[in-house]
């Protein structure tokens, strides 16, 4: 293993540098960018031995993987924001297709205005897409979940595409030490590309024409029962990625001192890590805080969620993203299933971190110990939703 | 040349397909596996042939296909090309694109495969308006035709397609008609043969959107070459060349009356003599741009 300097836009292409891709195809967009133009001299070097596609458009670039990858090739792009908008008619298609492919979204806001910062909106459109859906909180878990997401999307028991979400500028374009581990150990680890079907074999097979409804209903139903089995593959896969490269992230959800705590603080993505930095210190001033980090929004840990939410006094989630007109994506997740988490448990969201506003320690902490000040006076919360503007 | 007796006797769309009767795209995709065989994938974008292929788990045509998002197909064919070499697989990707999905919705992705000369076929069927969704104007529904949405006759021409593949500098570009199968055909073999980003414009009369009977499909294609309304020509590296029997055309004296043409459809009833001036006029000025480029 290396360790090395690396922005996260660069982390993903190592990490794409070792999955053995056939193919990579992106368009430019900020804060992706670096991405493509790194994959880019790589295989202009020969340091990956895949073909390059320069599309037209984030339209394109992923209906130029699914191409590819429907005949057996192991693919990827990087896109943001208004790239992934643009793409959202592919996603469809090709979850639909059940085609493995991996994708990383450098996570940016949608305009107008127009606006280059950080938003987890663009991704969290994508939910209903079929697609697995992850987040990193570090440039090192970029590199490992990138590499995690081929073995997960190809194992039969899945046949999903995914993609890796990292946020903009603070992951994207911020340096951070990372450990690259060693070729051939990502390579016994990813075995060969694995696929239901492929079009450019002998046999003729037609991909796509119209079904009957009750048949179409069933295929709905059937990646529907993949998201729940690949819930299980996602944990063994983690598992086995910690044993061959010394590092794991709990599969679908970390706990970080969360066991025996009153009050979870509930997140995805870079600013997990101050949320850890606030439990620390607030477990050092006496409060009883952790943190539950959700790795996976697609397929929804519900279970481990549940777990860890029942018997604690409050839960305060952190969407950096907004169903207008509605809550926060991972707030709605979560009240989807409060009944099963029980009463004595206090749920507030919080929409913070909009349009790249920033977040830090500070405002975390304030907003905790206003959170857990009000449940220890008042018993309950006076707004179970609120925006930190 | 090619002759008819040289042609595969197998059945590439194979009987029960849920074409309309005398439905051109049918013809057109037979010929298609006629000159490729089993060796292509076609790569199909919403349009009458996602429809003509019937209802899984059974399809009509006896070739792979891959059903396609309707802006998606020139850049899904790119993404099977381009992994060809790599993996050592075999197929000829061939797009088969409807005018709505080439000349509009999908332009963006047809230029840029074409830009970036991806080595695939692409086949536009051009029935000349949205005919899957109910017979709307496209970009290439010509002058003066009924549509359901242009009642009164279209008031624009139909986009120069053919050309504006031309300009993309691409290796191969042809015409072609379904009433020539064996001219379709050779043109669809030779592009097979060259690398590279090849076009083929495949006009294909429909007698529901075109409002003819149902027997006169050939018929109705063969006039449109004869009065000059459509074109037969194709350009290896640029070089333009017009192919029988457009060849005959070119004296205008030798074509016949455009109106031949007009009556036998119905979408140009009740045009005036200024309407009927005008699509002569744009015939004309069609021919004079291609002659320059020969
Ligand atoms: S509408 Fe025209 S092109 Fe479409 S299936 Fe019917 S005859 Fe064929």
């Amino acid at each position: 293993m290396t360790i090395k300097v690396l922005t996260g836009n660069y982390a993903v292409a190592e990490a794409v540098k070792l999955s053995g891709v056939n193919l990579i195809t992106a368009y430019p967009i900020t804060p992706q960018t670096p991405i493509v133009e790194k994959l880019s001299e790589y295989v202009d070097l020969g340091l990956i031995k895949a073909s390059f596609v320069r599309v037209e458009s984030e339209f394109s670039a992923l209906a130029v993987a699914y191409g590819a990858s429907i005949c057996g090739a192991r693919s990827f792009t990087a896109t943001s924001s208004h790239g992934l908008l643009y793409m959202h008619e592919m996603l469809w298609w090709v979850a639909g297709s059940r085609v493995p492919l991996v994708m990383a979204v450098v996570t940016r806001a949608i305009g107008p205005p127009w606006n280059i910062w950080d938003e987890h909106t663009d991704l969290l459109d994508q939910r209903d897409t079929g697609w697995l859906i992850s987040f990193a909180e570090d440039n090192q878990e970029v590199l490992d979940t990138i590499i995690q997401l081929y073995r997960i999307t190809e194992d039969p028991r899945v046949y999903l595409p995914g993609i890796l979400g990292l946020d903009g500028f603070l992951l994207s374009h911020t340096s951070e030490p990372v450990d690259i581990p060693d070729e051939h150990i990502i390579k016994s680890f990813l075995k060969p590309r694995s696929q239901p079907y492929t079009l450019c074999g002998d046999e003729l097979i037609t991909m796509g024409n119209l079904p009957r409804a009750r048949d179409a209903m069933f295929m709905r139903y059937d990646i529907h029962l993949s998201m729940e089995r690949a819930k299980r593959v996602i944990k063994e896969v983690d598992l086995e990625y910690s044993k061959l490269v010394g590092r794991s992230y709990g599969g679908l959800v970390e706990c970080y001192r969360c066991e025996n705590s009153k009050y979870l603080l509930v997140g995805m993505g870079a600013w997990v890590g101050n949320m850890k930095d606030v439990c620390d210190e607030l477990r050092d001033e006496g409060y009883s805080v952790g943190v539950l980090k959700v790795r996976f929004f697609r397929p929804f840990p519900y279970e481990e969620v549940v777990g860890h939410l029942s018997g604690i006094r409050g839960a305060l989630v952190f969407d950096r993203s907004i169903s207008l007109g509605s809550l926060g994506h991972l707030h709605l997740e979560i009240l989807a299933r409060a009944s099963s988490i029980g009463k004595h448990t206090i749920i507030k969201g919080l929409i913070a971190g909009l349009a790249g506003v920033d977040v830090g320690v500070k405002e975390i902490k304030e907003s905790t110990i206003k959170f857990i000040n009000e449940i220890e006076e008042l018993g309950y919360v006076k707004d179970s939703s609120e925006w930190l503007l | 040349m090619l002759s008819i007796k040289d042609l595969p006797k197998e059945k590439y769309v194979l009987p029960g397909h849920s074409a309309c009767p005398g439905c051109p795209e049918s013809l057109g995709l037979r010929f298609v596996g006629m000159a490729l065989g089993k060796d292509v994938i076609l790569v199909i974008p919403a349009g009458c042939s996602s429809i003509i292929q019937g209802v899984m788990p059974s399809s009509s045509l006896s070739m792979r296909v891959l059903n396609v998002p309707f802006a998606s197909a020139a850049a899904v064919a790119a993404g099977i090309s381009n992994i060809r070499g790599l993996l050592d697989i075999k197929v000829i990707p061939v797009v088969w694109a409807g005018d709505g999905a080439t000349a509009d919705i999908g332009f963006a992705s047809l230029s840029g495969a074409a830009e970036r000369n991806d080595d695939l076929i692409y086949v536009c069927v051009d029935n000349e308006a949205y005919m899957n969704t109910g017979i709307q104007r496209s970009s290439l529904t010509p002058y003066g035709a009924w549509t359901t949405t242009s009642v009164t006759g279209k008031k624009e021409g139909k986009k120069e397609l053919p050309l504006i593949m031309l300009i993309h500098k691409v290796p191969y570009i042809a015409t072609a008609s379904i009433a020539y199968p064996i001219d379709f055909i050779s043109k669809l073999r030779k592009a097979a043969s060259i690398k590279g980003f090849k076009y083929i414009h495949l006009h294909a009369p429909c007698p529901v959107g075109w409002r003819f009977d149902p027997s006169k499909t050939v018929e109705v294609a063969r006039l449109a070459i004869e009065v000059g309304a459509w074109i037969l020509f194709e350009a290896e590296e640029g070089r333009v060349r017009i192919n029988p029997p457009s060849t005959i055309y070119v004296d205008k004296s030798k074509r016949r009356d455009v109106r031949e043409y007009l009556d036998i459809q119905g979408r140009f009833k009740g045009l005036d003599g200024r309407e009927i001036d005008v699509i002569k006029k744009l015939i004309d000025d069609n021919w004079n741009v291609l002659l320059k480029l020969t």
